[in-house]
């Protein structure tokens, strides 16, 4: 599958900005635990991870047992105690928050548990007897690897095809590298492919590679994660010049590989969204002199984590809020950007354009949706590029299902994870089983 | 700021917070800087034939993370020379001649406890404590808690001490006994100007899970120690109030068992204690710990009016009864404050699995789902406080009195006197 990645990449510059607990301080923080009953934790979670239970768990010792109360629920526990924003999740919604007192660090205690059992290699699910069906899933992303690894506790053969090189999906090539990089991913992924049974085809293309009908001739049932798709461009004039990237491209490019950043004085990343908010930590983070984000609203209504935001305003970063780029200029590579005030509607000012320096530019502005793919196979409902599902993931098509990206239009890791088992549920109800 | 001087069994004390006689109190340098830190008294660990200790000699449990909320030791009486003792008893006395020096003591023959006492008077002693308490090393001996079990061995021991006592003589009882009134009488009998209590309780404190052995652990081995530390205060109130509410009882008890902190002492002092002794707190925490212990008892007594402490004592004393003589009547119900609830759910599960199953989730129709605010059936619930117990907001859950029409009705007055009773409630 995936080939190793090369120690030089630009993200390995980055540590993690949360810092890992020590035992004895995911025991202080356990003990705080009140253990609620129906804990809104759990509640806010979308994969229902039992987080009293789990947190108990760490207190006692019994870390073993913590870990596996998490990877029942969500088998990416992993990679979700340390990207998912719980600041708005469980942690958000901690009865402690209600009585002043600091909320639980539910990610922390999380990532305590599931990291000690990567490092212990501790096991806890096994394949069940096989089925005789086999299942086809598209993208090795979180949608597909949880799907895929409950197919397998019920005993259905899978084949996971991937476009790209490397597994992992967004948590492989997207994820700030101060939450995770890119070799712990792959970690965890062939930690879920320990279950054994899943065969993972990487550099195929479905649609392109093998058509649609061949991999419905292959399989019983297809699940679809194929996730989201370039990013969308702002379509002025300049934005081809070399320095102008699609945020999510460069992004993967830093995390896969190692991306010469070292001339580069002034970057503009466009956009308010976390990715946005994200290439302008990585940036900074990266050496940047001068970064600033640039959003056509006001800092109040950004559509990115409000946490995220003041994290990386402390890291350093600048802004420049009601203003938009009109065009991109430079001699054979991007050097200024032309910027249009707005209005509070985001409408342009006319007149109120103005140049600022900018030898790299990222465009934040949201991703292209893939649902398009399966326009042409009868049954499969597409809208605003979205995979139209039921609540457990199943199309219109019978046999096929879509979960993550594709299905929700672009959410976190964690409803990818959650998305997936649904689905694998109903694949297997599907299939015959129980 | 309230005189807090106090008098117990004829020995004074600027304070009535005394080092229990135990390893803080184990010699005139520790002792001295006890008084320096503002303790009024100290009861000199206790002397007899010096022995040789173990090593581990603690052990502790740990609770939801707090630390050794209950303590044992193996260690025994004074390890170091007789000599070196009564020299430091008699420097501490001289430069601190206001505070209380009480001198532990346990030896075996009359003639011992003759030639000790002396000595331990010569060298400025203001009061003896007989250890009849120790249940551990020394009661194998024949000493500590041997004595303390036998009513009729304690009074005669008791009877020689104040025989060749000048000074007031305390008997340190242990707690290791079923009933502790006929121990504290034989005491009295034996003319002790007051009691001890409690020594500490027989106890396996715990068990290495992986090794198999009981803590503390001396090599592959392990032997019973003495429990004391926070967890035991329960114990002791119970044995402290058995004697002061008994009308045969006479003498006044210094309170020894669980204190911690002042509220720990006032309560302690509520139930008849005039002076009261600390060990495990000290040993977890210092001598330092005494300044909150002051300051909090005199802003306790200017709350209260009391001007002295000898109006705490045993003002509690009267309000400890028998639970026939309880009102069967008298009826609380749980009501959850809405604006103080934060949603935690503890006080339903509690009650669902632990009481009477009264206390519900919010649900349309019964309460706001939004708002995650129990509701409290109260037709239903009983009174018993565990909501209140669980909820992890002060004042969040109170348990408010209910005038149900019924007159109060005791349990002794329905049987003697045919008292109408209230119907039950949760008993379906």
């Amino acid at each position: 599958m995936s080939k190793p990645l090369p120690a030089d990449r630009s993200e390995s510059v980055f540590t993690d900005y949360k810092h890992e607990y020590t035992a004895h301080q995911a025991a202080v923080e356990a003990h705080r635990c009140l253990y609620c009953s129906d804990a809104p934790c759990t509640q806010k979670c979308p994969t229902h991870i039992d987080v009293p239970e789990f947190i108990r768990k760490i207190a006692t010792g019994n870390v073993k047992g913590s870990a596996r109360t998490i990877f029942e629920a969500n088998i990416l526990g992993m990679s979700c105690a340390r990207v998912c924003p719980v600041e708005v999740l469980c942690v958000g919604d901690c009865v402690y928050n209600a009585m002043g007192v600091p909320p639980i660090q539910i990610g922390k205690l999380q990532r305590y548990a599931t990291d000690l059992a990567f490092e212990k290699g501790w096991r806890y699910f096994e394949a069940g007897a096989p089925s005789g069906k086999s299942v086809g899933l598209v993208g090795a992303g979180p949608a597909s690897l949880a799907a895929a690894h409950e197919l397998r506790r019920h005993g259905h053969a899978c084949t996971v095809y991937e476009k790209r090189g490397v597994v992992g999906g967004l948590n492989t090539t997207g994820v700030a590298p101060y939450k995770m990089r890119a070799d712990r991913s792959l970690d965890e992924a062939q930690w879920v492919l320990g279950i054994g049974g899943i065969d993972v085809k990487t550099g195929v293309e479905i649609g392109k590679d093998v058509s649609f009908e061949e991999l419905e001739k292959r399989h019983d049932a297809v699940f679809f994660g194929v996730g989201l798709g370039p990013d969308t461009r702002l379509g002025v004039p300049g934005e081809e010049l070399a320095g102008v990237h699609g945020a999510v491209e460069l992004i993967e490019r830093l995390k896969l590989g190692k991306v010469p950043l070292d001339g580069v004085k002034s970057a503009l990343v466009i956009g308010g969204g976390n990715t946005a908010i994200d290439g302008v930590r990585e940036l900074s983070g990266l050496g940047v002199p001068n970064v600033s984000l640039v959003y056509r609203g006001g800092e109040a209504k950004m559509p990115g984590y409000r946490h995220e935001w003041l994290a990386a305003r402390e890291a350093g970063v600048s802004a420049l809020f009601h203003a938009v780029p009109v065009a991109f200029e430079g001699s054979g590579k991007v050097q200024r950007a032309k910027l249009v005030r707005t209005d509070a509607s985001k409408r342009p000012i006319a007149g109120s354009e103005f140049v600022v320096e900018a030898d790299l530019v990222l465009l934040a502005i949201g991703q292209s949706t893939l649902g398009q793919m399966l326009a042409g196979l009868s049954g499969v409902v597409i809208e605003k590029g979205r995979v139209v599902t039921d609540e457990h993931g199943a199309t219109g098509r019978k046999g096929w299902y879509a979960g993550g990206d594709c299905r929700n239009g672009g959410k976190e890791v964690v409803n990818a994870a959650a998305e997936g088992k649904a689905a694998a549920l109903a694949i297997h109800r599907y299939l015959g089983g129980q | 700021m309230p005189d807090l001087s106090t008098h117990c069994a004829g020995i004074r004390s600027p304070n009535p917070f005394w080092l229990a006689s135990a390893p803080p109190a184990n010699s005139g340098a520790q002792v001295q800087r006890a008084f320096d830190a503002g303790w009024g008294g100290a009861v000199w660990k206790t002397l007899g034939v010096p022995i040789q200790n173990v090593s581990s000699r603690f052990g502790a449990i740990n609770y939801s993370g707090t630390r050794a909320i209950g303590f044992n030791n193996i260690e025994l009486i004074t390890d170091r020379p007789l000599e070196v003792n009564f020299r430091e008893i008699y420097e501490t006395k001289k430069k601190y001649p206001k505070h209380a020096v009480v001198v532990s003591l346990m030896v075996e023959t009359q003639e011992e406890w003759k030639d000790i006492i002396k000595r331990s008077i010569d060298a400025g002693a203001d009061g003896l404590e007989l250890n009849f308490g120790c249940p551990h090393g020394m009661c194998e001996r024949g000493m500590g808690s041997a004595v303390g079990q036998e009513p009729r061995v304690n009074e005669r021991i008791t009877s020689w001490a104040v025989e060749y006592s000048t000074v007031p003589v305390l008997v340190k009882l242990t707690p290791n006994v079923s009933d502790i009134l006929p121990h504290g009488l034989a005491a009295q009998k034996g003319g002790a100007h007051g009691v001890s209590l409690i020594n500490t309780i027989k106890s396996i404190i715990s068990v290495d899970i992986d090794r198999f052995v009981p803590e503390p652990r001396v090599g592959s081995l392990s032997t019973n120690g003495g429990y004391c530390g926070a967890a035991v205060k329960p114990i002791a109130l119970h044995m402290l109030a058995r004697l002061t509410r008994s009308p045969e009882f006479r003498i006044p008890v210094s309170g020894i068992g669980g204190i911690t902190n002042w509220r720990d002492a006032v309560e302690f002092m509520l139930l008849g204690a005039s002076s009261v002794q600390v060990c495990t707190e000290v040993m977890l925490k210092g001598y330092r710990i005494v300044e909150d212990m002051i300051e909090g008892l005199g802003e306790y007594m200017t709350t209260h009016g009391f001007t002295s402490v000898d109006q705490i004592v045993g003002k509690a004393v009267p309000a400890y009864s028998e639970w026939g003589d309880l009102d069967l009547n008298y009826e609380t119900v749980a009501k959850i404050d809405a604006k103080k609830c934060i949603g935690c759910q503890l006080c339903v599960v509690a009650c669902h699995d632990g009481a009477h199953q009264c206390i519900h989730p919010a649900k349309a129709g019964n309460g706001d789902p939004a708002t995650r605010v129990p509701v409290v059936d109260e037709s239903e619930c009983v009174g018993c406080n565990l909501c209140k117990i669980v909820c992890p907001v002060p004042d969040c859950i109170s348990m408010v009195q209910v005038d149900n029409g019924y007159a109060p009705s005791t349990w002794n007055e329905h049987v003697t006197q045919g008292k109408g009773l209230r119907p039950k409630k949760g008993a379906h």
